[in-house]
């Protein structure tokens, strides 16, 4: 049941958005950051990098239970915006999970 | 003169789940003489044991990790993986290439050590003369 409502959504979902999207993103992003957090009542902390933080180098495919915190359910690479990876982690993270992928040490799709 | 070049590579394969131990191991056995025959020095063989896959592959639900490292060339990689992909028990494999990753993090440890290492050692005047110069 609750994934017949989550395919329904998501095909329907990202869809619609595609065309805004384009246009939206840009004024959306700009101010959508921290600044416009601050100026709304929102407060929203501060993500921080884990492996910046942690001092981890060695971002490896083996390592599953690392990987699996940035994975989504269905098995899907979370984005740094919501992790708040910083962009040179993110960048190892993701090829390790794609190698991790290749050695069914986790899934391309869950279900 | 040797004009093969050395890398440290990491293999990593699941044998099927299966098999007898002593199958397992006279598998493991025969690839690392084949390894060693293509011109690689076999590091390590770790044995994980039985795990789940994340998917299925070739209808099985579990598999044998089994991790070598090695180093070898080229073309001994080439001779091996051809021989993975060839052997039936074998279900998947992936092969690494670590030495630059390895330097990588060598690199980053030495950064690290060396940044550790410089407060205390401000207090001394011929580190402090020799600091400015540095960060001007």
């Amino acid at each position: 049941m609750a994934d017949e409502t989550n395919q329904g959504s998501t095909p329907s979902g990202p869809r619609p958005p595609a065309r805004s999207g384009d246009r939206g993103d840009r004024p959306d992003r700009g101010p959508g950051g921290r600044g416009d957090a601050g100026g709304r009542k929102f407060f929203r902390r501060k993500k921080v990098c884990k492996f910046c933080v942690e001092k981890i180098d060695d971002i490896n495919y083996k390592d599953v239970r690392l990987l699996q915190g940035f994975v989504a359910e269905r098995g899907k690479i979370v984005p740094r915006r919501l992790t708040g990876v910083c962009t040179p982690h993110q960048r190892r993270l993701s090829a390790a999970i794609k190698r991790a992928r290749n050695i069914a040490l986790l899934p391309f799709a869950a279900r | 003169m040797e004009k093969r070049m050395q890398r440290t590579y990491e293999v990593m394969f699941i044998v099927r789940p299966d098999l007898q131990e002593e199958e397992t191991d006279k598998l493991l056995a025969t690839l690392q003489t084949h390894a060693t025959n293509a011109g690689a020095q076999v590091q390590s063989l770790d044995k994980w044991g039985k795990r789940r896959l994340a998917y299925d592959v070739k209808k099985f639900q579990e598999g044998l990790y089994v991790l070598l490292t090695l180093q070898a060339d080229g073309k001994a990689i080439h001779e091996l993986e051809r021989r993975m992909r060839v052997a039936e028990q074998i279900l998947k494999f992936i092969t690494v290439r670590m030495d630059e990753e390895q330097q990588r993090l060598e690199k980053i440890r030495k950064i690290r050590a060396s940044r550790v290492k410089r407060p205390p050692v401000e207090a001394t005047p011929a580190a402090e003369a020799e600091n400015p110069p540095v960060t001007a």
